[in-house]
């Protein structure tokens, strides 16, 4: 049991020593659990790169925007599939689920991206993941799982469906609501191949790219705030600072939100 | 059923049920425009595909762009890898997750217990740039994999440049980052076990070795043929996306796998139709074989997935 933690944490605390130390320290090899040389600079440099911000600013963006369209796509599918007697509900079902065994392969998919004119847009990194088959069937089985007496009683006293979708049924499933919210968002905020594919642009790049390029050397990916000269001596340094910060949200939520995902995966599970 | 009393159905259903059809619409609309235009987008595997022309592609070409791939020797070398990385990751990273859960299972302390799976969890929740971005940093030559190996007087490697290497740093760094979250299905499974069954064996005088193998295990297979399936499903996309943020020149040798290699032909270099012929292959064996390890569970064990 020890053993998991251990080899689970070492990891993060190795690259948050790494962040804090000077990079002599760290070409020396000395920096392995605490940091050696306490040193700030490279914070102060990532913090001081406009670009960093922009992006930083981009993911917040994107994942908004991206979670709002995806909530309300998947939630109308989902409620139209648990209403079991519907006719054509089982082709709905099915369109659904043959997608997660067999996809259109990248090349088609970015050369319909590209043709619909949604490269370097938002859309791009929005739109062609906006249903996760995984995330519906979750809502499906939640929603199947409301009493129907209450959405009958509803009509009766002259609710449409729509009525009953907004007034009874989404109060009942804010448990629900708030794990997929919880599914969409973090997958979002860690998504980068869809922006690194249709994205050109630095500036409209994920913080998630921004971190890419800097690890495989692309770019320095920087302007404002230091010489070239210092990001070259600071690169490593630059890298393990740029993973603290693109890793804190989610490490500051994770440990209130995580027993939400448990048990939205149980739910998926057991009845999906 | 007649077509005229069908045709009347559907309309009373539509009737009747309008506002809720009226719902599907978007999501539909996704499914079709994003998830099947994809899927009959392929056709420019046989046809020659202009840059700015039809999205379908000028004119068929036949099986042109197949034979040219199954003529490519690079074709053939990262298809042996895509098998190989894809073998190791099922030798290896499906066993942990259940023996971790055993392991989760004996133990006894339940806030300490809770606390463990907690952070076992965490890494699944990082985004896969970060995960590489830690690997290469531990891996470094200034990283402290290499301190250790110094500090046993050994000399340091270069972890991320070396071919031979890179199989292991891969299959590593998906088990620390699958491991933990891949045991809650299986802890799902076994409280489904009944209680009764342990102590049946304990009066029969099984310990506590004999108890997981006549007992747990048997109560978690259908969980382990579920997950089986799938990750044979998965089997030929392995990794894509942390196979390009790990791999370098250097490392193509080992590296390099059918979905990289056809990001590169395709994306970078503008060779869309050879590259579809490429991606089309891939999703057929995929399917192929998802479809056929189902039929054989099912034969086999009575468990398949539909």
């Amino acid at each position: 049991m020890t053993g998991v933690v251990v080899v689970t944490l070492y990891p993060f605390l190795t690259i948050i020593a790494r962040s804090f130390s000077s990079e002599s320290r760290i070409r020396a090899g000395e920096v392995s659990l605490w940091p050696r040389g306490f040193d700030l600079t490279t914070y102060r440099i990532v913090l001081g790169d406009g670009m960093f911000w922009r992006n930083y600013g981009n993911t917040v963006l994107y994942t908004v925007v991206a979670t709002a369209v995806a909530m309300a796509l998947t939630t109308c599918y989902a409620y139209v599939l648990s209403k079991k007697e519907l006719k054509g509900r089982g082709v709905l079902v099915g369109v659904a689920v043959f997608t997660m065994f067999f996809s259109g392969g990248l090349i088609p998919h970015y050369v319909l991206i590209t043709s619909l004119g949604m490269k370097n847009t938002l859309w791009a990194v929005v739109i062609p993941n906006a249903i996760s088959v995984f995330n519906l069937l979750v809502m499906k089985a939640f929603f199947e799982s409301l009493p129907d007496e209450l959405e009958e009683a509803a009509q009766i006293d002259g609710l449409s469906t729509y009525g009953i979708l907004l007034r009874i049924v989404l109060p009942l499933s804010k448990a629900v609501i708030a794990t997929m919210v919880l599914f969409y968002s973090v997958s979002f905020w860690n998504s980068w191949f869809s922006a690194f594919l249709y994205m050109d642009r630095t500036e409209l790049m994920p913080v998630t790219v921004y971190l890419r390029n800097l690890i495989v050397g692309a770019t320095g990916g920087t302007n404002a705030g230091a010489s070239t000269e210092q990001l070259t001596q600071v690169a490593s340094n630059i890298q393990s600072v740029t993973i603290v910060l693109t890793a804190l949200p989610i490490l500051c939520v994770y440990p209130f939100v995580q027993r939400y995902f448990v048990s939205g995966v149980m739910l998926g599970a057991v009845k999906g | 059923m007649t077509t005229a009393t069908a045709g009347r159905s559907w309309r009373r259903a539509l009737r009747r049920d309008w506002q809720l059809y009226s719902l599907v619409v978007l999501p539909l609309l996704f499914f079709l425009v994003f998830r099947y235009l994809p899927m009959i987008g392929n056709v420019i595997a046989f046809r020659r595909f202009e840059p700015g022309g039809s999205l379908l592609g000028e004119r068929w070409v036949g099986l042109r762009y197949v034979r040219m791939f199954l003529a490519d020797p690079t074709f053939w070398q990262v298809f042996t890898n895509t098998l190989w990385l894809g073998t190791l990751i099922l030798v290896f990273c499906f066993p942990v997750p259940i023996v971790l859960a055993l392991l989760f299972n004996e133990f006894r302390g339940r806030a300490l217990k809770r606390f463990v799976q907690s952070v076992s969890y965490l890494p699944h929740f990082l985004s896969i740039v970060i995960v590489a971005g830690i690997t290469m940093q531990l891996l470094a030559t200034d990283g402290p994999v290499n301190q250790a190996l110094r500090a046993f007087g050994g000399e340091p490697v270069a972890f991320l440049q070396e071919p031979g290497w890179f199989r292991t740093v891969f299959v590593g760094s998906e088990i620390w980052q699958t491991a933990g979250w891949g045991t809650i299905l299986y802890l799902a499974a076994l409280t489904t076990i009944d209680e009764d069954l342990y102590e049946a064996a304990r009066i029969d005088g099984a310990n506590r070795w004999r108890q997981i193998w006549h007992v747990t295990l048997p109560g978690i297979r259908p969980t382990m043929i579920t997950l089986l399936i799938l990750n044979i499903g998965t089997f030929m996309a392995v990794g894509f996306e942390k196979v390009m943020l790990l791999y370098n020149p250097l490392t193509y040798p080992t590296a390099d796998v059918i979905s990289t290699y056809l990001y590169r032909t395709g994306v970078e270099s503008n060779n869309f139709s050879y590259a579809a012929a490429i991606g089309l292959f891939e999703a057929v064996i995929g399917l192929i074989l998802i479809l056929s390890a189902n039929q054989l569970s099912r034969r086999a064990v009575g468990t398949s997935l539909w």
